[in-house]
């Protein structure tokens, strides 16, 4: 969620009971600022919080003139004080793929592998290093497997410019209340992946400037997201069930969306059985 | 539409059809036959055409009433044009040509809803106020909210006064004695917002007699069973010997995993629902299966094994396993009631009552903290059977170990081990963790100004259960999805092996068919056999089976 409407989006996003303390909601805004002024970002999102066993991590992304460009991504132990994390790396997901269990809440604790096969162990490590993976790698991929399957934004909310850049659209005035309850009208907010398979028939129908990613109907499993309307069918509220805790919120007719991240950084994949 | 019932006295037409008084009662009626005859010409009226969807009694009714509201001079002379009017104002949109309506969205039923709760109810004078002011078992809502909101738990205050105002409405509409906002359950279609709620005592309503209605209608047939058994008796498929485990009874209202009632509704300003109270075998099934909540109270859980119920008894006894396993409080508030000669109980069970401590010395959040000592359980757990108090289901009740035989009592009650569970205020400490992490993460709400600071304790073994203590004040909330936190996957359980279709003994013995080979060696060897005996003068083959005469006889 954008820095700038914390805290009435927090109000908004609250519905599944996870929030934000008044001291760490005081101290966003200023840190969040500061981040901006020091890393030179155009906008900064609050990304939401991790839940460690010991600790929580709170994550913030700043986003340059392309807003469709790999994103920097920082964490905090305490909203003040913020670290850069490195960037997300193929390998590094791969490894964190293999991780399960909950966050430490330490980011130097160090992860040991118990149950890998000798064959993924080799295609792994093939420069022979112990398997030990450091939280801080597997913070990194939890964040980008995050954003990549379940990060999302209103349909027209962003344009594509002929130039290939992405930003912000200012005629974006909300969705309409009939079109913010189907699931076509939000879009993950990154590198699509189905678009070149569509018919030609609906590739016809698409505009270039807003249409250019994934929608979320074609999303596996069917069912993965909940579309909810609550204040009384005042706001629109979208939670996936892959990544739970991922909220996101849409006042139909207004401007105001965004997406946050209060859980434990577990992918649910018992999701199959529970639908 | 308008009705078209009964002939209200300021209308014309009433008093002209009273029984006794209309032009055909010289014609001795027949009652019946009138009615029956009124009612066929109205629903004859009543038929839509074909062609335009209208009915003629529609019809007429809008032109009289068109008549009736304008008055015109010389109506019957004009009356085929006036008809003609009547429909063809169907067919037209009630427009006004300068203004548009205004689109009536469905987000303002909801908010008259949601309005409704912060109105008074009506006829409230000063002496319900003073009733109001003075106990209440309306609990303070947004207290607990401000307490749970230092540490980022809770919902937005908006929708906390909203549930503050809607347990007020509840209260209002039930007798209760102790009520508590117990937290909010997240769905695939709609959420839950749940109460717990305790009863005056003796006020609570008899819903036992539905249950009494199913077990007479199981003898009943049974009965009818046993008469047709008889009749039959010679030729009777073999009966099957299973015999169903039995069913453990819940556990009585106001005891156990039934001690508190829950209400539940959508969203503040919707009707509260009561749920049913929970049986043992709805908890063991809940122990196995993981399913989403769709919203709905009456949808059904489709799983394996098949959960005994629906969308209701499933949410019961989730809220039953969470409130077992997550309601603390801080060590010293709650404490056993002092009673004679209640160390021996039947079955051990131990005790299942507390009190509050009148003389409860809060501890320092520093030390809340950092032991988990300082907390205790005040949710009773609840054992593998599903019970909290545990119940040896063969024990039967004087007129049934009458009926039953002797040896089938002999076998069963050797089987079955009590169970017991760890009892009532036993500390966290106690608690097991999952793998590496503990079951319980306790923080305190601030760093920056610990002589404000409030304890919390988020709980691991079920993600979304958070208690909170400062002082003397304290509570417990969930708020979640409502399901336990387990590092592995979900494995659902595999369905049980086939049974034996009958029992194995020297008679019904299943062995292989001999296949070719052997029975050829069998016979070759036999063939010696046969001449070594003629050598030795021996008449009779030795151990002739039946199959081996078939083959010499196919031979």
């Amino acid at each position: 969620m954008e820095a700038a409407s914390l805290p009435a989006a927090l109000e908004l996003a609250a519905g599944g009971g996870a929030g934000l303390s008044p001291e760490k909601r005081a101290v966003l805004g200023a840190s969040l600022l500061l981040l901006q002024r020091d890393y030179r970002f155009e906008r900064v999102w609050f990304w939401g919080c991790i839940q460690g066993v010991r600790g929580a991590y709170y994550i913030a992304e700043g986003l340059g003139p392309d807003r469709a460009a790999p994103r920097s991504r920082l964490y905090s132990l305490n909203c003040v004080e913020w670290s850069l994390l490195p960037p997300a790396t193929e390998e590094m997901v791969a490894q964190a793929e293999q991780l399960k269990g909950r966050f430490q809440g330490d980011p130097s604790f160090e992860y040991e592998y118990t149950e890998i096969n000798a064959e993924d162990a080799e295609g792994l490590f093939e420069d022979g290093k112990e398997p030990m993976i450091k939280e801080e790698s597997r913070l990194v991929a939890t964040i980008e497997q995050i954003d990549r399957a379940v990060g999302i934004i209103p349909r027209g909310a962003f344009l594509k410019t002929p130039l290939g850049s992405v930003h912000e659209n200012r005629n974006f005035e909300g969705l309409s209340l009939t079109e913010a309850k189907k699931l076509s009208s939000y879009f993950h907010f990154t590198e699509p992946v189905n678009l070149k398979n569509k018919t030609l028939l609906e590739k016809a129908d698409l505009d270039p400037s807003t249409d250019f990613l994934d929608s979320l109907e074609h999303d596996i499993p069917q069912g993965s997201w909940t579309v909810q309307l609550e204040k009384g069918g005042t706001v629109v509220v979208l939670r996936s069930l892959l990544w739970l805790g991922l909220t996101f919120y849409h006042v139909p007719m207004t401007k105001q969306y965004g997406y946050v991240y209060f859980g434990t950084g577990e992918k649910n994949l018992d999701l199959p059985f529970m639908l | 539409e308008r009705g078209h019932g009964p002939y209200q006295p300021h209308e014309p037409g009433y008093g002209l059809y009273q029984p006794g008084y209309s032009p055909y009662d010289d014609q001795t009626p027949d009652p019946k036959s009138r009615m029956l005859a009124i009612q066929n010409a109205k629903a004859y009226l009543l038929k839509s055409s074909t062609t335009s969807g209208l009915n003629l009694y529609d019809h007429l009714a809008n032109m009289l009433t068109k008549i009736l509201d304008e008055q015109p001079t010389n109506a019957v002379d004009i009356i085929e044009n006036i008809s003609k009017d009547v429909k063809w104002a169907q067919l037209q949109k009630k427009m006004d040509t300068l203004r548009d309506e205004h689109e009536i969205l469905p987000t303002f039923e909801a908010a008259e809803k949601r309005k409704a709760l912060f109105l008074k109810a009506n006829g409230e004078g000063d002496e319900e106020l003073e009733e109001e002011i003075g106990e209440t078992p309306l609990p303070n809502v947004m207290e607990t909210a401000f307490y749970f909101e230092q540490a980022g738990i809770g919902l937005s205050k908006d929708e906390s006064y909203h549930i503050f105002l809607a347990l007020k409405k509840l209260i209002s509409v039930q007798p209760i004695q102790t009520c508590r906002f117990w937290g909010k359950i997240l769905g695939l279609e709609m959420n839950y917002i749940i109460a717990e709620v305790q009863y005056h005592e003796g006020e609570e309503e008899e819903e036992t007699e539905e249950e009494e209605v199913t077990e007479e209608g199981g003898k009943g047939t049974g009965e009818v069973e046993d008469e047709d058994e008889k009749k039959e008796k010679e030729d009777e498929p073999p009966k099957s010997t299973y015999k169903p485990p039995p069913v453990i009874p819940k556990e009585e209202n106001g005891t156990g995993a039934n001690k508190y009632v829950y209400f539940v509704c959508n969203e503040p300003g919707k009707p509260w629902v009561k749920l049913p109270p929970v049986t043992p075998a709805q908890i063991v099934c809940a122990r196995k299966i993981k399913k989403f909540f769709t919203g709905r109270l009456d949808a059904p859980v489709v799983s394996f094994p098949p959960f005994p119920g629906n969308e209701a008894n499933y949410l019961r006894a989730q809220i039953a396993r969470i409130s077992a396993g997550t309601q603390i409080s801080p060590i010293g508030f709650y404490q056993f009631a002092e009673e004679e000669g209640d160390e021996e109980e039947e079955g051990g069970g131990g005790r299942d009552t507390y009190e509050e401590n009148p003389d409860f010395q809060p501890l320092s959040v520093a030390e809340m903290v950092d032991s988990l000592a300082t907390w205790v359980h005040h949710g009773q757990s609840i054992l593998k059977q599903g019970r909290c108090v545990w119940l040896n289901p063969f024990q039967k009740s004087e007129e049934e170990e009458e009926e039953d035989e002797e040896e089938e009592k002999a076998e069963e009650p050797d089987e079955l081990q009590q169970e017991i569970g760890p009892p009532l205020l036993t500390p966290l400490s106690e608690d097991e963790g999952i793998q590496n992490i503990p079951a319980w993460t306790a923080q305190p709400s601030t760093n920056l100004i610990p002589q404000y600071a409030v304890a919390i304790l988020q709980s691991n073994r079920w993600p979304g259960a958070y208690a909170f203590a400062s002082g003397k004040k304290f509570d417990n909330i969930y708020f979640g999805w409502g399901h336990k936190y387990s590092p592995e996957s979900h494995t659902p359980a595999l369905p049980p092996p086939a049974q034996a279709e009958y029992p194995s003994g020297p008679e019904t013995t299943e062995t292989r068919d001999p296949t070719l080979e052997e029975e050829l060696a069998f016979k070759a060897a036999r063939e010696e056999a046969l001449a070594a005996a003629e050598d030795e003068e021996d008449e009779e083959d030795v151990a002739e089976d039946d199959e081996e005469e078939e083959e010499e006889e196919e031979d």
